[in-house]
């Protein structure tokens, strides 16, 4: 039952992949999905590879195009629902109330891990000098080296372009975050660190949904897990 | 005017009066008066094969041939000498086709046709300017197309012309144009005031003296009435200067007229002297003398003639 | 939300016809401050002749172009005069053209290019024109002692940057790109990206770029239109049509795509 405090409510969501380009086949991914989230509550998406839970994430984040159904946010005050929303109405929700840490880095050529990392708040805020403070700040907590802030990401490991995207993710305090496999690539050190800033959104009143293989983080960090497979079955 | 009495002008025969048809000399005036209503502005016109090629003035010819009559005192200058080949050539043609009196007097003169100057002497209400004009088009040099330099003139986009004189201060660090200097008319137009020094410029601004503008092979006229406008373009912190000499016309001692430069000898001696030979013939006979006046040598550039003659063919 | 209450761009029913032959048809759009569209699309399919009719150099068989002009307010790029459409494209629409030479005087230096779109506007001040071409050269990354150089003697990227600084000295609120890194080695093409990246980010520039290459689209747009014969397949949020392409035509567009 959606609330005040209602961060994201999803109703009658649908969503299929129609393969054009494969002769039309059909690829159903779930049906029929309702899902509220809280601010300050942390649900984990569960199922088996192949559930639709990044699918769920994309579509929470406008990614992706559902077939049927709303996902409506909290944004400025009131509900609103992206999916009939104009693509000015979502990049601003994207801008300044809901982040995203998707599961692998999309690296662009030259920029420095640094300004990769500071790039959301000084979109948001126009002070360079103050987002990359705040970037150096997360860059240090996740153990990136400060001999590799000046570098472009495209050279680094799995594990540090992981830990770059997430310290890009965490850059801003968005009262809905998006989590799709954040711990996967780390150690039990930086999975430590993930948790602790996982947990410290939840206590400013972040709504976080995650997708987490990792059992272990899973229950330092979820309030409560949602079952994907009814609703992949509907489909 | 000096004459007392008129002899009747004698036109040779075979000739109509300014040697072009009196249908053509309408055309003329009717694109001067055009010229005259949009100052700076140029006007198309129907240009006649005349008995000399192109870039011999036969732009200005056509404008004088359409302008003279029977009353009219005629001079004609090319660098601001009247006694050059060319200026003697179209003098003598305008004596044969047309039988008006001629002179080499600046202030005796109604109408003053020119090549590449403006005399000294300051010009009175009631005369005019003839320009012979190579290329009328200011922008011609920046911008190849004629269909787009006649939208330029038309959206007044004269952005390019400070081109040029930004280009003159990137390179040299002054403005190094010095001759043919662009104008701007009447704050709308700009203009060429054809290959005249920039020393030549003022002398547009806000003139007593009508000045018309002819080019024969480009077929265009063109006019500032009098008592308009005429700026040269320049930049704030750049602002348009006229050239000076150090010293002075060796002949007339002249420091305010423009001098040109003269070598004498092998031996590489050279004087200064003005290039309006009109302007510095009166001041000797004044009693003006410059530091040379008394070169035996030079004698020839002082003339033995005397010094105002009327001339009828 | 940003508080202006309208549209910079507003296109309505765009259609401009070859005789029979269809260059584009019925295209619609509106378009906000700093927001920047990609326009993509194989070959014929009828992107650049869009890109003509929005930025005003073609004019359209049917349709209209509405446009919040700074000195001007609203107006109708193709129904204003032509002085008005003409100054326009001077001052406040940059036009970025794939060839860099279509975009420049080649017979002046870089210097007189950047100063003359000042002078066409009333810049009456030598040192002030020359050192606000200095600050945009630096800008685009070309060093301070090329500026009384000719373009002719620069490298392709380098009048590429060249022509993007031409058309951001005059502080553009729009900017209308045609393949801007077509043609460029793949190391000039970076850079040339990085450079357009922060320069929109900073102006806050709303730009209409044209591409046939998704990758730089993806990095660009926010927005993406798809066309196909002249007409739009769809369109959407750059990731979303990128990512969960519903048209079979986006579908391959992606999907031919190779991963280096």
């Amino acid at each position: 039952m959606p609330t005040d405090k209602t961060m994201i409510s999803v109703r009658g969501l649908d969503k299929t992949f129609t393969l054009h380009t494969q002769g039309g086949t059909v690829i159903p991914v779930f049906s029929g999905l309702n899902l509220d989230v809280n601010a300050g509550e942390c649900v984990a998406l569960a199922g088996s590879s192949g559930s639709g839970k990044s699918s769920l994430i994309c579509s929470l984040y406008g990614n992706y195009r559902p077939q049927n159904g709303s996902v409506s946010i909290r944004h400025e005050g009131g509900m609103v629902d992206i999916t009939t929303a104009t693509p000015r109405q979502v990049l601003d929700i994207r801008k300044t109330t809901m982040g995203y840490v998707s599961q692998f880095l999309r690296v662009v050529p030259r920029v420095p891990a640094l300004d990769v990392v500071a790039e959301p708040l000084v979109a948001l805020t126009g002070d360079l000098e103050a987002a990359r403070d705040r970037a150096a700040f997360l860059l240090k907590r996740l153990n990136i080296p400060s001999a590799l802030w000046s570098l472009p990401p495209a050279t680094f490991s799995g594990g540090e372009q992981q830990r770059v995207n997430i310290a890009r993710g965490f850059s801003l305090e968005y009262p809905v975050l998006l989590l799709d496999e954040p711990t996967a690539s780390l150690d039990a050190e930086n999975r430590r660190v993930v948790v602790g800033l996982i947990n410290e959104a939840k206590a400013r009143g972040t709504a976080v949904v995650g997708i987490f293989h990792d059992e272990e983080v899973r229950d330092l960090v979820a309030d409560r897990l949602f079952e994907m497979r009814s609703f992949k079955e509907a489909a | 005017m000096t004459a007392a009495t008129q002899t009747p002008p004698a036109v040779e025969a075979g000739y109509n009066y300014g040697y072009l048809n009196e249908q053509t000399k309408r055309m003329i005036r009717r694109a001067i008066l055009k010229a005259v209503a949009i100052p700076g502005y140029q006007v198309p016109f129907a240009g006649r094969e005349m008995p000399m090629p192109y870039g011999w003035g036969t732009g200005g010819i056509q404008l004088s041939a359409s302008i003279l009559g029977p009353e009219d005192v005629f001079k004609v200058i090319d660098q601001g000498a009247d006694d050059t080949t060319n200026a003697v050539s179209i003098r003598k043609f305008f004596a044969k086709v047309t039988g008006v009196k001629t002179t080499e007097r600046t202030g005796d003169a109604t109408v003053i046709q020119t090549r590449h100057r403006i005399p000294e002497t300051p010009l009175k209400d009631g005369q005019i300017m003839v320009y012979q004009v190579p290329i009328p088009e200011p922008l011609r040099w920046v911008e190849p197309r004629e269909t787009e330099t006649r939208t330029m003139h038309a959206l007044e986009e004269y952005g390019v012309m400070h081109v040029q004189l930004y280009e003159d201060i990137a390179r040299h660090g002054r403005i190094a144009t010095n001759f043919m200097y662009p104008v701007k008319v009447n704050g709308r137009y700009i203009m060429s005031p054809s290959p005249i020094p920039k020393f030549d410029n003022p002398k547009l601004d806000n003139s007593p003296a009508l000045h018309i503008f002819g080019a024969g092979r480009e077929k265009r006229i063109y006019a500032i009435p009098p008592h308009t406008e005429v700026r040269s373009l320049d930049f704030e912190d750049y602002p348009f200067e006229v050239e000076t000499w150090d010293g002075c016309c060796a002949l007339c001692g002249a420091t305010d007229s423009y001098l040109d430069e003269v070598i004498l000898n092998d031996a590489g001696e050279r004087m200064f002297v003005c290039s309006d030979t009109d302007y510095c013939a009166t001041r000797r006979g004044q009693g003006h003398t410059g530091p040379m006046a008394d070169r035996e040598d030079i004698s020839e550039l002082t003339g033995d003639k005397p010094e105002t003659q009327d001339k009828n063919a | 939300m940003t508080t202006l209450p309208h549209p910079m761009i507003r296109v309505r029913g765009i259609t401009k016809k070859y005789g029979e032959m269809i260059g584009c048809r019925d295209i619609s759009f509106d378009l906000w401050p700093g927001e920047v569209m990609g326009i993509v699309g194989e070959s014929g399919s009828g992107k650049s002749t869009l890109l003509g009719c929005l930025s005003g150099r073609l004019e359209p068989t049917t349709g209209s172009v509405g446009y919040a002009s700074r000195e001007f307010g609203d107006i109708d790029v193709h129904g204003c005069a032509e002085p008005v459409r003409r100054k326009l494209l001077r001052t406040e629409l940059g036009v970025v053209h794939q060839n860099p030479r279509d975009g420049l005087r080649l017979g002046v230096t870089a210097g007189a290019n950047l100063g003359e779109r000042l002078m066409s506007v009333g810049a009456r001040h030598y040192g002030d024109i020359r050192a606000e071409a200095l600050k945009w050269l630096a800008e685009v990354e070309i060093e301070a002692g090329r500026i009384d150089h000719f373009p002719k003697t620069f490298s392709g990227g380098m009048q590429q940057r060249l022509q993007i600084a031409c058309n951001l000295i005059t502080q553009p609120r729009i900017v209308f790109m045609d393949e801007p890194t077509g043609g460029l080695d793949v190391s000039v093409q970076a850079r040339l990206l990085d450079l357009l990246r922060n320069l929109v980010s900073r102006l806050g520039l709303s730009v209409i770029i044209v591409t046939h290459d998704l990758a730089v689209a993806r990095l660009l747009a926010h927005r993406l239109m798809v066309m196909q014969r002249g007409q739009v397949v769809e369109t959407g949020l750059t990731d979303q049509v990128l990512d969960d392409p519903q048209h079979p035509y986006t579908q391959l567009l992606v999907s031919s795509i190779l991963q280096a």
